[in-house]
């Protein structure tokens, strides 16, 4: 089948056309780098994302630390991923790239720090 | 009193870009002043990735993206000051602000950089009848209520404007457990970019509806409904369309404006179309040492190319200071025929910078080339799939095309049919 | 000490509790709402008018041309914003001479000074903007212009100064007259007992006097749509124009703020429900097409806001301003619709000149008629502005930026006495989230100080009182 699909790898939101008759040889174009032809083949077969969100912190200059996961992780299982942050506190301070929650449903995918919190 | 070469208002990414690059061009006394208690302006709530592709060449979130320039003008021992609102400038370039360490302070700069962002439109400026309860918020109040402060402004959400602060905060509160029952756009297409359409709206199964608007909010103390209307080409309510959408909130994305009160006060003129300063190519307005830069100038969809803006901008008002900037005779670009706006307005003839055009076209069009064309010859011409009002796009000029442009009389940007 | 309640904290129950605290009385004044100002007196034009509309011989008349006498010295001792910018009553027809002439007797019967009828030319001489189509106008240079939520405010404070008191968020259910005095049942069941009791309900006067008089009134709602441009737009206007009017109203005006803005409306439709305070897409439509025969070049690009304000019309056409007829010591203030912002400095000397006599009380020695403002940092000078930060550092934090209001100006706001409690009292006593971004940048802020001397959380913070929660919960 062939599918049309904008790639959101980056903000230039290249128009792909997927064709996905043969799963084992999908084939992309439209995308104007390499990211694009991994995206468009990996929407088809198991589509990713990267999930953001805030955690609070304790004793810090700011009420909450925003937080990543480290790689895109399956879309089915953002929602579960986000529930694992639920009532998550860290204690200032926070440096970007500190790991907030590891190993993430056992994905083996990190949720880290996206900001620099100081200690108040 | 007290004297400085070069003061920038405001720290977010174009203040931040603008003071390392004067720096690195040779520029010692600067200072910039922040409002907010924290340098990194906006970035500081865009906690979504999707920044610094063009200039880190990887995705970073907004708060990462904002502390690689804080890192940058730390390294430099460049000054800065929190907390602290310009309260006035002016042509002479005259800076009185205020903060609480300091109390009144006035300064005498030699260059300023106007780098002090934009703002939301409020309700209040798109005419929305009906009630004046809580629950009606900017998207990016809302944002900044999550991700800075911790706190939910709402359960249950309708949003009207398809910008990219509109898409992303309905994913946001999405992820937050609210439900967002519909993202409503006045226009037949989207101003937000499409991968975020993508992975904010579609992801979610969140429906947005092109060509409707809100017509009426109900409620009393707090939003219980909205009603949304089909509009018609002239963008009028259809009478009969209605239909009420159950909602505690209400968040509008309704475009945003450039923050020129303090340019207004130096007598810096203004581009109707952009909402802020007519600009150079060096960024220089037309008040004499004093340059724009960022979404005060005209706002952008993506913080790398407002850190390339400013470095430029930052870059240039080092060689003013120095006394080396050319400002001698000008030639004018305009934008025509589907071309909104092109940035800078003003090209100095001499000077030997390669160009950049930045310019959003007015409509969405498909199979055209983007063309620069001096006293009737084209110059440059770029074929594009399809632009869009939402995308703003960039035009670099090499040698050749750079000198054709300065050396002709008049120069317009514009789109032609593709055949 | 005798009693006396007031019931209703707008303009006319503020300015009577004023006038009554120069006497010795125990003094209650009961608000529905968690504020002053909450009703019509917060959303009307602000206009101080100069008296040639009402009807000569009415009370109309009588106490606009009294009350808008004493605005100069008011305005001083009580500091709130208040400018005698003249008026235009606009005639676009050369048939229609005979309407401004009548306005014009109409104001020498009434009182009213230094009218003129002048030419259309003259009206442009002054203010350009005005329609070539106007052929002539009467001119009144007495009519002013005030911020009705800051003087009520004003006076307010004062009377708190004064000793009286006030209780909000209390509903009266209904009056019960026992042994010659009132007993004010509220819905929570608090009974407050008034040797004499004020009714200053405003919409709800008809039906506060209505559970005790056998003298029934009817009040109709009559609402009015406003549109409010920014400052940028100021220069559009100095004077208040009027068009001749018509019998629903003054007809629609386009008046400046005491602030520099300009603000269109409003509409007239009497309606049923007295809480509705909805704009609507017709009404708006209709304020801003009917504003442009004044000023054809009036565009909506600069609106920052809109409003609905709710006349209390008495379906008798006059004020009521007496003593209840049945021998019950309620003393009425019923149907005060415009120009009831004008008259009511003058109604409520009268009030409490009549009740102070009737209960026979004698003179507050403590009174000060003196009440100061909250410093106001937009309007300073430099060296002001240096010498308030030194004072109170509060004041170098700047918190709404396009009105140019600081963290002090709203501590103060808070913390004085009959304070800001939630974010439209800071707004209409510091004008932060007044500007231009509508309090886009700034609500998160004013929240966090309304919650800090408040000692309360932030998801308890409100707009306009319980119900209106601005935040649903905590990010968990």
């Amino acid at each position: 089948m062939m599918r049309e699909m904008i790639c959101i790898c980056c903000p230039m939101g290249c128009r792909l056309t997927v064709d996905d008759s043969d799963v084992n040889n999908v084939k992309v174009s439209g995308n104007t780098c390499p990211r694009g032809e991994k995206y468009g083949k990996e929407e088809v077969v198991c589509p990713k994302r990267m999930v953001t969100s805030v955690v609070r912190v304790k004793g810090g200059d700011v009420a909450m630390v925003s937080v990543k996961t480290k790689e895109a992780i399956e879309k089915s299982r953002i929602f579960d991923a986000l529930d694992a942050l639920k009532g998550v506190e860290v204690k200032a301070p926070v440096k970007i790239g500190d790991v907030i929650v590891k190993d993430v449903l056992g994905s083996g995918v990190d949720f880290i720090a996206t900001k620099n919190v100081a200690a108040r | 009193m007290s004297v400085k070469n070069l003061i920038i208002i405001g720290g977010g990414p174009a203040g931040l870009a603008a003071a390392k690059s004067a720096y690195d061009a040779g520029e010692r006394d600067i200072l910039i002043l922040e409002r907010e208690d924290k340098l990194g302006g906006i970035l500081n709530q865009c906690i979504h990735n999707g920044f610094g592709l063009h200039t880190f060449k990887e995705e970073l979130t907004g708060p990462e993206y904002a502390a690689r320039y804080i890192d940058e003008v730390l390294e430099r021992k460049i000054e800065y000051k929190l907390g602290t609102t310009v309260l006035s400038i002016d042509k002479n370039k005259r800076v009185t602000c205020a903060n609480e360490q300091d109390g009144l302070l006035v300064y005498e700069a030699k260059a300023i950089i106007l780098a002090c962002g934009c703002r939301e439109r409020p309700r209040g400026a798109i005419n929305i009848a009906g009630c004046r309860a809580a629950g009606i918020f900017s998207a990016g109040t809302a944002q900044k209520l999550i991700n800075i402060d911790g706190y939910m402004p709402g359960k249950e959400v309708v949003i009207l404007g398809s910008g990219d602060i509109g898409l992303i905060m309905a994913r946001r509160m999405t992820f937050q457990g609210a439900k967002v029952k519909a993202v409503v756009e006045l226009m037949p297409y989207s101003s937000g970019l499409n991968r975020n359409i993508v992975q904010c709206l579609n992801d979610f199964d969140i429906p947005l509806m092109f060509s409707h608007t809100v017509v009426d909010i109900k409620g009393k103390g707090r939003v219980s409904s909205v009603v949304i209307a089909a509009v018609d080409d002239k963008l009028n309510p259809i009478k009969g369309t209605e239909q009420e959408i159950k909602c505690d909130t209400l968040l509008l994305s309704v475009g945003l404006l450039p923050e020129n009160e303090l340019s207004k006060m130096a007598d810096v003129a203004l581009s109707p179309i952009t909402g802020g300063a007519i600009v150079d190519d060096d960024m220089m307005t037309e008040a004499d040492g004093i340059f724009a830069c960022g979404n005060v100038l005209h706002v952008h969809d993506l913080v790398d190319f407002v850190s390339e803006e400013s470095e430029w901008a930052g870059r240039r008002a080092a060689a003013y200071i120095k006394g080396e900037k050319v400002n001698g005779e000008k030639v004018g670009i305009d934008a025509k025929d589907g071309v909104r706006y092109v940035v800078p307005q003003f090209v100095n003839k001499d000077g030997d910078e390669l160009l950049k055009l930045k310019m959003r076209v007015g409509n969405v069009y498909k199979d055209v080339k983007l063309c620069v064309v001096c006293d009737g010859e084209e110059v440059y011409a770029r074929k594009c799939r399809i632009v869009t009002p939402g995308e703003m796009e960039t035009i670099n000029l090499n040698e050749k095309q750079t000198r054709a442009l300065k050396n002709c009389k008049q120069a317009v940007v514009c789109l032609k049919a593709v055949k | 000490m005798k009693k006396i309640v007031i019931i209703g904290a707008g303009v006319v129950g503020c300015s009577i509790a004023r006038e009554l605290s120069r006497y010795d009385a125990k003094i209650t004044v009961l608000e529905r709402a968690n504020d002053v100002a909450c009703g019509t007196t917060k959303a009307n034009s602000g206009v101080v008018h100069g008296g040639f509309d009402a009807k000569p011989g009415s009370l109309k008349a009588k106490y606009n041309v009294l009350g808008n006498a004493m605005f100069d010295r008011l305005a001083k001792e009580l500091d709130f914003p208040f400018r005698r910018n003249g008026a235009y009553v606009l005639c676009f027809d050369d048939t229609k001479w005979d309407g401004l002439k009548k306005l014009y007797d109409q104001g020498i019967e009434n009182g009213v000074k230094d009218l003129r009828v002048v030419t259309g030319d003259e009206v442009r001489e002054r203010e350009p903007y005005v329609s070539k189509e106007v052929k002539g106008a009467l001119w009144c240079p007495s009519s002013g212009i005030v911020s009705p939520y800051e003087m009520t405010i004003a006076y307010a404070e004062n009377a708190a100064k004064n000793g009286v008191e006030f209780v909000f968020e209390k509903n009266v259910e209904k009056l019960v007259q026992t042994d010659g005095k009132i007993q004010v049942v509220c819905s929570d069941g608090d009974v407050y007992e008034g040797d004499v009791v004020v009714n200053c309900a405003g919409l709800h006067s008809d039906d506060l006097n209505n559970t005790i008089c056998d003298k029934k009134y009817k009040i109709v709602p009559r609402k009015g749509e406003y549109m409010l441009l920014d400052k940028t737009s100021g220069y559009l206007t100095g004077t208040t124009l009027f068009q001749l009017p018509t019998a629903m109203g003054k007809g629609i005006l386009v008046v400046p703020s005491v602030h520099g803005n300009i603000l269109l409306g409003p509409t007239a439709v009497d309606i049923e429900d007295k809480e509705c305070k909805d704009t609507t897409y017709d009404g708006l439509a209709e304020a801003f097409d009917k504003a442009r025969i004044t000023m054809p070049s009036l565009t909506k690009k600069t609106v920052i806001t809109q409003f609905t304000g709710l006349r209390a019309h008495a379906d008798a056409g006059d004020f009521v301003i007496s003593f209840a007829k049945d021998g019950v010591p309620l003393y009425n203030l019923i149907g005060i619709e415009s120009p009831g912002l004008t008259a009511a400095p003058a109604i409520a000397v009268q009030a409490a000149k009549d009740i102070s006599a009737y209960l026979g009380l004698d003179a507050n020695k403590a009174f000060d008629p003196i009440r100061k403002g909250i410093p106001c940092f937009a309007t300073m000078t430099e060296s002001e502005r240096a010498e308030i930060i030194k004072k109170n550092p509060l004041y170098g934090r700047i918190v709404c930026r396009c009105e140019v209001v600081t963290e002090g100006e709203i501590v103060d706001s808070i913390n004085r006495p009959v304070g800001a409690k939630d974010l439209d009292g800071v707004k209409r006593r510091t004008r932060a989230g007044m500007g231009r971004c509508q309090s886009g940048f700034c609500s998160e802020r004013v929240m966090e100080i309304i919650a800090r001397e408040r000692g309360i959380d932030m998801t308890e913070v409100t707009k306009s009182g319980k119900g209106s929660e601005i935040l649903v919960g905590r990010v968990e």
